[in-house]
């Protein structure tokens, strides 16, 4: 199993850190792992994107040319990375800011409307975690659990009150997910 | 235990686990998490971050850290480097140990701040001026990365000389797992008796003199002598390199760091369309594993060298391989880094002409 990902979207909506804990999570489940970000001369509002790859072998190349998943959480990284994706790979788009559907038939498209998801649970900035809920809920890759450890251990002990708002919207991403197909 | 760590973040704390005590340098991107990291850190173990006005003041303070035994590490990318290069050779003249850590980005000039390995030939040949070497580690994933920069400073004891780790914008961005290994320091270095660390009278000693400077031309002749003998060591104990699936290989990819990843999925892939790949990864890029790739060209039919430059370390592999196998390069320059769609492309036509 190789799961070969790309993540993107604007700057400051958090695209670094869903790869950051889907690696972390795939490392939790003893999975090889790689975490590659653009580290261009990005700014907030700039485009963002970053590349994983979740393995059970030794990780080759870092960079993903042949996306198995693509996560979009705008239109301009949607209409880049869809082409990315191999044939029947799964493409999560963030319908609250994407009105256009995917131009491809030959993938598994899943919308998630991330910021109305986030607006529900009370916390605006949780967008990223509702695609990250929607992540498990349409790969069963791993647990609700496992993605919680992941984010606690990346937001640290003194960030513990923010993990109730973060886990309602990976909840609802899961349901959203779910719900589509 | 594993944890995700950054290339960057993880070379530094594996550099303070080797005892690096000091650290000076010079903000570039893609390396700012080692200073970063090193100014937080180092406080906390009782050393010392000093970020200095720029680079060719920071290798001098390298400079005279190491003179007094401490180990001691500086970092830069390469048009940071190229600064450098004037202390590099000091440092290999007064013979001192240091590691120097190269995250080298595109070039030439103030080039692109994206991966490239274009500065192979100044760390393998020596980028300043004078008869030297250094041993260069060319790590292709942040555990290797971890391993290499804590043998880095033994190395670097071992042989009082400079040791490089070459890297490139990905190894110090990408973050993997890593499990920090516990440093042992090896039993065969003992105390630097030449460290200048402060003559007096009834000290026990004599005075302990840290120089490059060698006016008589003999003794200059005799000095380099005395280092080529080091450098003859190095070449006999030091050559590192990883081989996959090489023993059996028609066409063997060479190619070090990240593009050594890319080609290895690109030679796994080969594998799956029956097509006989292999791949020579050289660990050390100085001393270069020539022995590993003349053994292999006995064996194989033709030699790719993958690099992100335009051609230099397949310079290396021609002159190992000596004209007895075709050596064929694709390389990709400027911060692009090869796919591995063309990485394959490429093996599929040697492939096709044998």
């Amino acid at each position: 199993m190789t799961e070969q990902l790309i993540i993107a979207g604007f700057g400051g909506q958090g695209v670094l850190l869903i790869g950051q804990l889907l690696a972390y999570s795939g490392m939790l489940m003893e999975k090889e792992v790689s975490w590659l970000p653009s580290y261009g001369p990005e700014m907030r509002g700039g485009s963002a994107n970053c590349h994983v790859v979740i393995s059970d072998e030794a990780v080759g190349s870092p960079k993903v040319e042949e996306a198995t998943v693509v996560i979009a959480m705008n239109y301009p990284s949607m209409k880049l990375f869809e082409r990315s994706l191999v044939p029947g790979g799964l493409l999560l788009y963030n319908s609250s800011l994407i009105e256009e559907k995917p131009s491809r038939s030959d993938i598994r498209a899943i919308a998630v409307p991330c910021n109305d998801i986030a607006k529900e649970v009370g916390n605006a900035r949780t967008a990223n975690m509702a695609m990250l809920g929607a992540f498990i809920g349409a790969t069963g890759m791993f647990t609700e659990d496992v993605l919680v450890e992941a984010l606690r251990h990346k937001l640290g002990a003194s960030k513990e009150k923010f993990i109730p708002v973060n886990r309602a919207a990976i909840a609802a991403g899961m349901t959203a997910a779910k719900a589509f197909e | 235990m594993r944890q995700m760590m950054k290339g960057n973040e993880a070379i530094a704390e594996a550099a303070v686990q080797a005892g690096c005590r000091y650290f000076f340098g010079y903000p570039i991107t893609p390396q700012n998490e080692i200073p970063e990291y090193m100014s937080a850190r180092l406080p906390e173990v009782g050393g010392a971050f000093l970020q200095a006005e720029s680079e060719v003041s920071a290798i001098n303070m390298v400079f005279g850290a190491a003179s007094t035994g401490a180990r001691v590490m500086t970092s830069s990318s390469s048009p940071g480097i190229s600064l450098k290069q004037e202390g590099i050779s000091y440092i290999v003249g007064a013979e001192l140990p240091c590691v120097i850590v190269n995250m080298v980005r595109g070039g030439p000039g103030l080039g692109s701040i994206q991966p490239a390995q274009s500065d192979y030939y100044q760390a393998t040949r020596g980028g300043g001026h004078g008869d030297y070497r250094m041993i260069v580690y060319a790590p292709a994933s942040i555990q290797e990365a971890v391993e290499l920069t804590q043998k880095a400073f033994d190395s670097a004891d071992r042989y009082r000389n400079p040791v490089m780790i070459l890297g490139d914008g990905c190894i110090g961005q990408m973050m993997e797992p890593v499990s920090m290994p516990e440093y042992k320091k090896p039993d065969d270095l003992g105390e630097k008796t030449w460290a200048a660390t402060g003559y007096h009278p009834g000290c026990g000693r004599e005075r302990n003199i840290i120089n490059s400077l060698y006016i008589e031309p003999d003794r200059c002749e005799q000095h380099n002598l005395d280092l080529q003998a080091k450098y003859d060591a190095m070449k006999e104990r030091e050559v590192m390199a990883k081989e996959e699936m090489a023993e059996d290989a028609d066409i063997i990819v060479v190619a070090y760091g990240t593009t050594a990843r890319i080609a290895l999925t690109a030679v796994r892939k080969a594998r799956e369309q029956g097509i006989k790949a292999g791949l020579i990864r050289p660990i050390t890029v100085w001393p270069f594993p020539e022995k590993e790739i003349a053994a292999a060209a006995q064996r194989c039919k033709a030699f790719l060298t993958v690099e992100m430059s335009l051609g230099q370390m397949v310079d290396d592999v021609r002159l190992a391989v000596n004209g007895c196998r075709p050596v064929e390069f694709f390389g990709r320059t400027g911060g692009m880094i090869p796919g591995v769609s063309e990485i394959y492309d490429r093996i599929l036509k040697i492939k096709e002409g044998l």
